[in-house]
């Protein structure tokens, strides 16, 4: 009998809650019973409420059993689930589970599907074409390729890709640099991990494609502390990528050299905006830096350097591979292309979908979310991370669209929801966002450094009762002046969930239990 | 600081001082190494790589993840951020400081948990997430922390 193979993930998430235990049992049921294993550690296909999702290889295909756990593990044998046979945890063929079926995945195409350790898979699987075009084109083309497919910044500030590349490619400076931000750090955000576990060596690809197009030699990936998983995916795909030679001195014989090297954050949230990532990656203190000059020009090392976050890489060798019009063609008005949008929180079915911009947030909360995991009504999401304004239910309705955003004053940011049901105190997350703000702050500019402080305590005083009107409009102002006074947006951004809590859960901002004023 | 810690922190930077912006690489290194970066680590750091040591004590204290004292045996981090507070984290917090008698920052007496808050474990989907010495784990409810702590410590 030939080796059975089964995919049991290797994603933090699904470790998270068993899938090492899963891989084990299956390991040690199938020694037991003399069956020749061939077990794929792969990436998350991103439905997390379905993990440990654990699928077999049959003759019509891979089939889906999920959630298991170790304690599983003999029943599905039991039920031989070695050829896809029928069990209570049995999902069908899983490229047919609804929840992906309807997903439009370019970005995230190979996650879950391939083994992350293994350059053979990733061209098997499509992995590396981009590249290869983008070695036969010109500089110059590359980029207007990358600029007519409209794609914008995905780590939140939306700017257009291309005109970053075309200034560093204008620079006539010899040493540039390629750096990519992956200090995810948004609560509720997870495909810049999901892909750097899952599918690293697209993230290679992207970044080797920028070094090619506006040549760089030095590619950096600034990785945040608390990703160890993705550290040691990193590495070990990118010591594949060199000895398959797709790093290095001569890429795939091109003469052209891209080297690339993963550099650890230290938990600082404030080292996700671009200018303190690259004090940080220069081993400095993540301080902001006063834009102009842009890192375009001045960045890493003063050298002219692209900042792209993951999922910006990563989009690059679809559109270089499939053309610009091809990735245009998705999407709606000037947000082009597709989003791997991450539901998150107090969510039923939480995990990743990738869907052209356009897609409705009632239909991720509800459709693919399934309402709140407690039951209860959603009472209010927050998308685009600590930075991001809370938004009402009465307001599910709008699209996922960096200006349908905008418009109701809220932002995409990096693509994270979070869900909260109606038990939330919107006053409590209003004061969460000062003191995390506090936290963090760089300490570079006045308004974030000490507004945040005055910010938790004015909020401390609403909520006690004392002066409450006055201390809201006092706290109203002082937002305005993080708003208008901040360097960078941490300061300038983190009166967006505060002020949004304000004007859509007034009511919060009272008295819990009211004090008697002294005297 | 012993010798041979004092030891392992030049032979680090020696082997590092060449690398591009290598403080922070450096810093990790030896907090790999021992720990945590002993105060008496900073001269020695600062005088390789040509650093005054208010740079590098400035770096040291500017990054959480950097500590300046020894830590437990076991290094556990729960998320406070907003995914993991809308299934309970602000529970979770109040549970395992109570559980290990500690707060956040400090190490249990008989020095074998360090307790700290940490800001998104990129686990937003299984909330609430904690991390104990580097492994992941979602959906932790308060007895799945007893659980946790209790297998750390047989």
């Amino acid at each position: 009998m030939s080796a059975v193979t089964v995919y049991v993930p290797c994603d933090a998430a699904a470790l998270s809650i068993g899938a090492e235990e899963v891989a084990a049992a299956i390991s040690k049921e199938c020694s037991a019973r003399g069956i020749e294993l061939k077990l794929i550690r792969n990436g998350s296909r991103g439905a997390c409420w379905l993990e440990p999702l654990v699928e077999v290889v049959t003759p019509q295909g891979r089939v889906a059993y999920g959630p298991v756990t170790a304690a599983d593990v003999p029943s599905l044998f039991a039920a031989d689930f070695l050829n896809g046979k029928g069990h209570q945890l049995f999902l069908g063929p899983t490229a047919e589970i609804p929840w992906f079926a309807s997903q439009q995945r370019l970005t995230f195409a190979r996650v879950g599907i391939v083994d992350p350790a293994s350059v053979a898979d990733f061209v098997a699987n499509g992995g590396y074409q981009g590249l290869r075009r983008a070695l036969s084109m010109t500089p110059k083309e590359i980029v207007q390729a990358v600029l007519d497919s409209g794609l914008r910044g995905r780590g939140g500030a939306a700017f257009p890709t291309g005109i970053k590349w075309k200034t560093v490619l204008d620079q006539a400076v010899e040493q540039k640099y390629v750096t990519c931000n992956a200090d995810e750090g948004d609560s509720g955000t997870f495909s810049d991990r999901m892909l750097m576990e899952g599918d690293p060596l697209c993230l290679i690809e992207g970044m080797t494609i920028a070094g090619i197009a506006v040549g760089a030699t030095q590619g950096y990936i600034y990785l945040r502390a608390e990703y160890p998983h993705s550290f040691r995916a990193l590495n070990s795909a990118i010591a594949a990528a060199y000895q398959a030679r797709y790093l290095g001195s001569d890429v795939l014989g091109s003469g052209k050299r891209f080297d690339l090297e993963v550099r650890l954050g230290a938990g600082a949230y404030v080292c996700g905006e671009e200018t303190s990532m690259l004090q940080s990656l220069e081993g400095k203190r993540g301080e902001v830096r006063v834009r102009p000059p842009l890192p375009a020009i001045n960045g890493l090392f003063m050298k002219p350097t692209i900042v792209n976050n993951v999922m910006t890489f990563a989009s690059v060798p679809t559109i270089i591979h499939q053309g610009a019009e091809f990735y245009k063609n998705f999407g709606m008005g000037r947000s082009r292309g597709t989003l791997p949008l991450q539901l998150a929180g107090n969510i039923k079915r939480g995990g990743l979908i990738e869907r052209a911009f356009g897609v409705s947030l009632r239909e991720l909360l509800y459709d693919y979310g399934g309402g709140s995991a407690t039951g209860r009504p959603i009472r209010a999401v927050q998308v685009g991370g600590p930075l991001g304004a809370f938004i009402p239910a009465s307001q599910f309705d709008v699209l996922i669209d960096y200006e349908a955003l905008t418009a109701i004053g809220a932002l995409l940011g990096h693509g994270g929801i979070v869900a909260f049901d109606d038990t939330v105190d919107m006053a409590r997350m209003a004061r969460y966002a000062m003191e995390f703000c506090a936290v963090e702050s760089c300490g570079k500019c006045t308004p974030c450094r000490i507004g945040s402080t005055r910010g938790v305590e004015v909020i401390d005083k609403i909520m006690n009762g004392i002066d409450s009107e006055r201390n809201l409009a006092l706290l109203e102002n002082l937002c305005d002046t993080m708003v208008v006074g901040s360097l960078c947006g941490l300061g300038g951004m983190t009166p967006f969930p505060v002020q949004s809590a304000i004007k859509h859960f007034r009511d919060d901002f009272r008295a819990k239990a009211p004090l008697k004023r002294a005297g | 600081m012993l010798p041979e810690d004092c030891e392992t922190v030049r032979r680090i930077v020696a082997d590092m001082k060449d690398r591009p912006g290598p403080l922070i690489e450096v810093l990790h290194s030896v907090q790999a190494a021992l720990g945590y970066v002993p105060p008496d680590a900073v001269p020695i750091v600062a005088d390789a790589l040509n650093l005054s040591r208010a740079e590098v004590h400035g770096v040291v204290t500017f990054y959480h993840f950097f500590r300046e004292t020894p830590p437990g045996k076991h290094t556990v981090q729960i998320c406070r951020a907003e995914a993991c507070q809308s299934m309970g984290a602000d529970a979770l917090v109040e549970h395992a400081k109570k559980r290990l008698g500690v707060d956040f920052h400090e190490t249990t007496r008989d020095g074998v948990f360090s307790l700290e808050q940490v800001f998104c474990l990129g686990n937003c989907a299984c909330s609430p997430a904690a991390m104990i010495d580097g492994r992941l784990y979602g959906r932790v409810s308060p007895e799945r922390f007893d659980e946790l702590v209790a297998e750390k410590k047989s």
